[in-house]
């Protein structure tokens, strides 16, 4: 029964495993130094952030919106061309913190393969924590001049219920703005990524939780203010909230949160952490097999995404003024999925230019055609999702890798395969 | 002391080396004796066993897909598993990596791990790799990635945040590069890959895990075969320090990895139909029958 070879020692180490036979037979077609091969090849790209280029873009990104938007706004005086805005400086701010959902949306559904149609609730639970302490702030300037929100007096409540109690501490209000986003989604992806949920299913109950969320603050009961949600925001630490100065100041904020956490997902991206995320997308049953938990990886980034989500929504609402349950509304979670395709998945930087692009061709078509602008903003999706599978993003690179003669990489296979595999890992195309 | 006494003494040396040297078996000289220090979590080769499964059942709405399997499997063994399609081959690896859980009977990896109380991701960490039927790799990661991921490192997150390849790492994954073939398609795309590539590269991932036991499902489909020669070269090349279970339908394959010398395994309707040299398999008309119908 036993063969002789089977009566060896248990298995070695690492080493000689593979010097075999094989060697032998590969030998005489590759008659290359093991040692200089390994060395020769195995030099990928690694330890630097972004390239020279990216990093000039980003410092140019945060002189502009950080140096360059409030001198523009503050210091030019109104009737000069130079002039931006108050309009202007608040749709960027509003914009800046879509981008922030979408940078987070491109985490889990760009390199994790997850889509989730939820994110809208994790952005509106960030919203009304910081809403709460907005609403606390107001004092007795209300409608009603009472010490209490102007909803709560209309509802005849004489205390505050259980959780508005450390609602006028602005420090644990931002707490929460952060950790019930991701409390909620740690429970809830521990849950449905243990029982395996995945694809199209799990995507359905992400926009059933935040349908039901939704249903949930619209009852007054529940003490959000139910339908109409918080507004009539006075003041923040303090300081009054309607100003130009606070207005540019949040709209700074914004920006270099979004540029804070772009840096932060690129360097997650490019740790061997985010080639597992990515592996898990690509072959799941693989990273489980080679001895990964796919569990712990995707609660990981679920959750950061969820509280990067929640971060958007504690900077988005100081600046529009209102929150109400029309944020957790299913559209509202699946545009943040719409940017993210539109801009480009898994590239990191495309969901953040889909979030400018489609948010700039919003405002631009309710303005200039008030009556087609849903018509116009359905077939920009159709024509994205027909032309261009990788976004905008994906078709930039297509055009560049065109036009730059394939960069001679140090070697590769004789087969020419067009330009595109040249692209070596992130953002290769998907579709295609 | 003198000379002559100093020399006495290195020969009953050497002579007691020697005996201890003839006695140690595959146990590696410890012996299966209750006395051998057992360490958590690592498993125990000590009775010369890495696989050991025992009347395993497994039913899909009540087709029985295994039925009572038993199969041993020694350390350092390459056994080869044949059978017509629905035997129950892929369901049996199924069981043995966790992912289908039996319906009754044991399954045992050395002779202390309880493979029926792990998961997947347990069961790859404590050493058994397995290969699939249709050969899955991360298709939009270069090939020196999908080798890098499959390198035997801490498994957890904040380990994998903040993990740096060592020269000795790097050194391995050009060794394997190398012995698979793909080392000047290491930037590649996978997904850009032949099929027989991807095969190899999926073998080339196993061989990084440095399993001790490896499950190989139709490693050679696909492959022409030259391809498949050299494959069966490596496996050769494997036994003794690994463990194998090749799962395979190609005869010619079997017959060059087996040299006539090794066991073969028939599955059939879910148990074992026969087992011995490949040439008596053949023979054997129970197993006539089941190829080719009755």
């Amino acid at each position: 029964m036993i063969p002789p070879e089977a009566t060896v020692s248990p298995p070695p180490g690492p080493e000689g495993a593979v010097t075999g036979p094989l060697g032998a037979a590969s030998g005489p077609a590759e008659p290359v130094p093991r040692r200089l091969l390994a060395v020769g090849i195995a030099s990928p790209r690694r330890g630097v952030l972004l390239s020279t280029k990216g990093w000039t873009g980003v410092l140019a990104a945060a002189l502009v919106l950080l140096v360059v938007v409030p001198v523009l706004n503050l210091a030019v005086p109104a009737d000069s061309v130079f002039h931006l805005s108050d309009y202007a400086v608040s749709l960027l701010g509003k914009v800046l913190c879509y981008a922030i959902c979408a940078l987070a949306m491109d985490l889990i559904w760009g390199y994790t393969g997850i889509l989730s149609l939820g994110h809208g609730l994790f952005f509106a639970l960030g919203g009304y924590a910081m809403g709460m302490y907005l609403m606390r702030q107001i004092g007795s300037d209300g409608q009603y001049r009472m010490p209490m929100p102007d909803f709560m007096v209309f509802l005849n409540w004489k205390a505050f219920p259980w959780h508005w109690s450390l609602s006028d501490s602005f420090a644990f209000q931002l707490l929460m703005a952060l950790l019930v986003p991701g409390l909620l989604a740690f429970v809830f992806g521990f849950f449905a990524f243990r029982s395996r949920i995945k694809g199209v299913y799990f995507s359905i109950i992400t926009q059933a939780m935040t349908f039901a969320a939704m249903l949930l603050f619209f009852r007054n009961e529940t003490g959000f203010g139910g339908n109409n949600g918080f507004t009539d925001f006075k003041r923040i630490l303090g300081i009054p909230i309607a100003t130009p100065q606070m207005r540019v100041f949040l709209c700074a904020l914004s920006a270099a949160v979004l540029i804070g956490l772009f840096l932060m997902a690129r360097a997650i991206v490019d740790s061997k952490c985010g080639r597992v995320l990515q592996a898990i997308r690509d072959a799941e049953s693989r990273v489980m097999f080679t001895g990964y938990d796919p569990v712990a990886y995707k609660l990981g980034i679920w959750t950061l995404s969820a509280v990067m989500c929640g971060v958007a929504g504690a900077l988005y609402v100081p600046q529009v003024g209102i929150i109400n349950p029309g944020e957790m509304s299913p559209a509202a979670s699946i545009e943040i999925a719409v940017w993210a395709a539109v801009g480009g998945r898994a590239t990191l930087i495309g969901p953040i230019v889909g979030a400018f692009f489609v948010n700039g061709a919003k405002s631009w078509f309710t303005v200039a055609f008030p009556e087609f602008w849903l018509f116009f903003l359905g077939a920009l999706f159709i024509a994205v999702t027909l032309f261009l599978p990788d976004g905008i993003v994906g078709l930039l690179r297509r055009r560049k890798e065109e036009r730059v003669p394939d960069p001679a990489p140090p070697v590769r296979n004789a087969r020419p395969r067009g330009g595109r595999a040249a692209q070596p890992t992130v953002g290769a195309s998907r579709d295609a | 002391m003198t000379p002559d006494l100093l020399e006495d003494g290195a020969a009953r040396l050497a002579a007691w080396q020697r005996k201890k040297a003839e006695q140690a078996g595959s146990s590696g000289d410890r012996g299966g004796a209750y006395g051998r220090v057992l360490k958590a979590g690592e498993p125990d080769f000590a009775h010369g066993v890495a696989l050991y499964l025992d009347e395993i059942s497994v039913s899909f709405d009540g087709f029985k897909a295994l039925n009572k399997l038993s199969l041993t499997i020694n350390v350092g063994e390459l056994r080869c598993i044949i059978g017509p399609n629905g035997a129950g081959k892929t369901t049996m690896m199924d069981c043995i990596t966790g992912k289908t859980r039996p319906d009754s009977g044991k399954c045992f990896f050395g002779s202390t791990i309880d493979l029926l109380r792990l998961t997947e991701t347990d069961i790859a960490q404590i050493g058994i790799g397995r290969k699939f039927q249709k050969p899955t790799v991360y298709e939009q990661l270069s090939v020196f990635d999908n080798l890098e991921l499959a390198l035997r490192a801490d498994r957890r997150v904040r380990a994998a945040l903040f993990h740096r390849l060592s020269g000795a790492q790097l050194d391995r994954i050009g060794e394997v590069l190398t012995l698979i073939q793909l080392q000047r398609e290491a930037q590649r795309q996978a997904g850009l890959l032949s099929h027989g590539q991807k095969q190899w590269l999926e073998i080339g991932m196993l061989l990084m895990q440095d399993p001790k036991l490896l499950l190989l499902d139709e490693p050679v489909a696909g492959m022409t075969d030259e391809e498949t020669e050299r494959t069966a070269e490596l496996f050769l090349s494997l036994q003794g320090q690994h463990s194998l279970v090749v799962v395979e339908h190609d005869m010619k394959f079997v017959d060059q990895l087996t040299q006539g010398r090794k066991t073969v395994t028939v599955l059939h309707e879910g148990s074992v139909l026969a087992e011995g040299l490949l040439a008596e398999v053949q023979a054997n008309d129970k197993v006539v029958e089941v190829y080719l119908g009755r």
